[in-house]
C-alpha cells in the first residue's frame, strides 16, 4: 500500500545517478523523463574534485549512504547525460 | 504540511500490527532509543510507494527471523514532524532519506539502509538484507 505513479516512466520515484561525459555527476530522485532531459528531485550535482573528492569517491559515498541535497528540482538537460543507473545498483 | 492521518493510518497498521511500537513524539523516539546494550531496530515510514510499499513488507517478513532487534519502532515522514527530527538526530551524519531503516546496538547505529537501497525492489530482496544484519548484530 501507497502513494503510486505508475505513468510516469520506469524510474519514477528511484533514486538514479545521471553522468555527463565532463566533469559533472548528479544524483536525486528520478520524477520524470521527457524530451529535454530528466527531472530530479531532492537532488546533488557534483564537480569532480569539489572537496577534494573525485566522481568516483563521491559515487562510492552516494552509494553507501545517499546525498544531501542541494536542489529540490533540477532538470538535466538531454545533451549533457552521458548515462543513468539506479544508485542502488551501483 | 504533513499527510491526512487517515491516508497514513493503514501504512502505520502494517507496522503496528506485527509488534512494531508507533513512536509519534520526540520523547517516545528518546525513550525507545535509550536502549543500554539492547538492539533497536528503526523504521522511518514513508507514504511512497516505490519504496515504502516494499519496505513494510520487507520489516514484516524480517522480523519473523529467529534473531531479531529487542524492540522495534517507526516514524512516520511527513507525518509525525518532531518525532522524525529526533529520530534523525541518531544518525544526523547520513542524509535523510525515507523509507530509512537503522538499526542501533550500545546506542550506535551498527547498519543503516537508506531509501535508494530500498526503492525499486521486491520485499524478499530488502528483507534478506535485514536477516542478515539481525544475524549480524541481535544474536542472544
Amino acid at each position: 500500500m501507497g502513494t503510486f505513479h505508475q505513468d510516469q516512466g520506469e524510474l519514477h520515484g528511484i533514486t538514479v545517478v545521471v553522468d555527463t561525459p565532463g566533469t559533472r555527476v548528479y544524483v536525486g530522485r528520478c520524477d520524470t523523463e521527457t524530451p529535454d532531459g530528466i527531472v530530479l528531485l531532492d537532488a546533488d550535482m557534483h564537480e569532480d574534485g569539489t572537496d577534494g573528492k573525485s566522481k568516483a569517491a563521491y559515487l562510492e559515498q552516494a552509494a553507501n549512504y545517499g546525498v544531501w541535497k542541494k536542489y529540490d528540482r533540477i532538470v538535466v538537460p538531454r545533451d549533457e547525460i552521458a548515462s543513468v543507473q539506479r544508485l542502488g545498483g551501483m | 504540511m504533513p499527510y491526512d492521518p487517515v491516508l497514513v493510518q493503514p501504512m502505520r497498521e502494517e507496522l503496528t500490527r506485527i509488534g512494531v511500537e508507533d513512536l509519534t513524539t520526540p520523547e517516545a523516539v528518546d525513550s525507545f532509543l535509550d536502549a543500554g546494550s539492547e538492539t533497536r531496530f528503526l523504521v522511518v515510514n514513508s507514504v511512497c510507494g516505490c519504496a515504502a510499499g516494499g519496505a513494510r513488507p520487507a520489516v514484516s517478513i524480517a522480523l519473523q527471523n529467529d534473531n531479531t532487534p529487542t524492540r522495534s519502532g517507526t516514524v512516520f515522514a511527513g507525518q509525525d514532524l518532531e518525532a522524525v527530527a529526533k529520530a534523525r538526530s541518531a544518525f544526523a551524519d547520513i542524509p535523510p532519506s525515507s523509507p530509512c531503516f537503522a538499526l542501533f546496538k550500545d546506542g550506535k547505529v551498527v547498519h543503516f539502509v537508506p531509501r535508494h537501497m530500498i526503492e525499486g525492489r521486491d520485499a524478499q530482496s530488502i528483507a534478506f538484507d535485514l536477516v542478515q544484519a539481525f544475524d549480524a548484530h541481535c544474536k542472544g
